[in-house]
């Protein structure tokens, strides 16, 4: 019997098997796409203006020395509504905040910054998806924290609210060293 | 009047989507490409890249509007004369693995392709030992 030891490991591995099966699927699903380009220089575009009173919106302008946070929102994005005080709020703790409206019609935009307020020294219009995908962005809002040189050095997932603030301005500071 | 009804529930669930974004399509999330042979390399590589947004779709078979941008992308990136290998490294840079559905050998998930093997061959040499010493002892 103690010979045959072995002819248990099979048994053995299905159990462990099934303990991993197991333990995979009760995890909690991690639903938030982290981007890759964190840490990586901001890859080269130039968006035109979402509004006419706004310039737009390229990469030169996040390389101008000035640490930024990029913020990624649509009109038709409901916790953007929500994150619109918070913004407002990271201004006034001196941020500068550069945007960037996904799918968006001109129109839709003013509505939005008339309604919400409007915190953005920029806004670039992202028609096409094409900065979003090129930044590793896969939903609105996410919020990036781009260093003077155009380094990506945050992510901020969803929307920014009132305890992230203190965060991202710390994150802000970070970059400008 | 009735008719107007059934017609008014009908719809009502397409509404949540229309107010998503107003805007159409980007020009080659629906458009095939003229070069045949080139459309479907496009649409092998688009079953094998993920939706970010429904995540259990490929951007081919998801209707949402960033998987209409993938397709975009990629269909005007092949066009532009990249490979599909090159266009999905372009997305792997920026979202990692993930984003791909066709396994990679990586320092994560090669005992999932070293497994197999190993099994294999220990069945083959278990195998080997029994029936020689079968053949053995028949001789």
């Amino acid at each position: 019997m103690i010979r045959r030891w072995y002819l248990w490991l099979p048994l053995l591995a299905f159990v462990g098997f099934v303990v991993l099966v197991t333990s995979g699927l009760m995890r909690p699903m991690e639903r938030e796409v982290v981007s890759r380009m964190v840490g990586k220089p901001i890859p080269g575009f130039a968006l035109k203006p979402a509004i006419s009173e706004l310039p737009g919106l390229s990469s030169a302008d996040l390389e101008d020395g000035r640490p930024k946070l990029m913020n990624i929102w649509a009109s038709w994005c409901l916790p953007c509504i929500a994150e619109a005080p918070q913004l407002e709020a990271l201004k006034a703790g001196g941020a500068e905040i550069v945007g960037v409206a996904i799918r968006d019609k001109p129109e839709d935009v003013a509505r939005f910054l008339a309604q919400n307020g409007n915190p953005y020294s920029r806004i670039g219009a992202d028609d096409l998806s094409a900065v979003q995908l090129e930044i590793g962005s896969s939903g609105v809002p996410e919020t990036f924290v781009v260093d003077g040189d155009g380094i990506i050095t945050y992510q901020h997932i969803g929307d920014v609210r009132a305890e992230h603030v203190p965060m991202l301005l710390e994150k802000l500071e970070d970059a400008a060293q | 009047m009735r008719l107007l009804a059934i017609l008014a529930l009908i719809l009502s669930p397409m509404l949540p989507l229309a107010a998503q974004d107003s805007m159409p399509a980007a020009p080659y999330a629906n458009r095939q490409l003229d070069d045949p042979a080139m459309e479907r390399e496009a649409q092998d590589l688009m079953f094998t890249l993920r939706c970010l947004k429904c995540q259990s779709q490929s951007i081919a078979d998801s209707d949402a509007p960033m998987a209409g941008d993938m397709r975009h992308q990629v269909r005007i990136r092949l066009m532009a004369g990249e490979t599909p290998e090159q266009i999905r490294s372009w997305l792997v840079e920026r979202y990692g693995d993930y984003v791909s559905y066709a396994p990679r050998v990586s320092a994560s998930t090669w005992p999932l392709f070293a497994l197999p093997l190993a099994l294999f061959l220990l069945g083959a040499i278990i195998l080997r030992r029994r029936l020689g010493r079968k053949g053995a002892a028949g001789l």
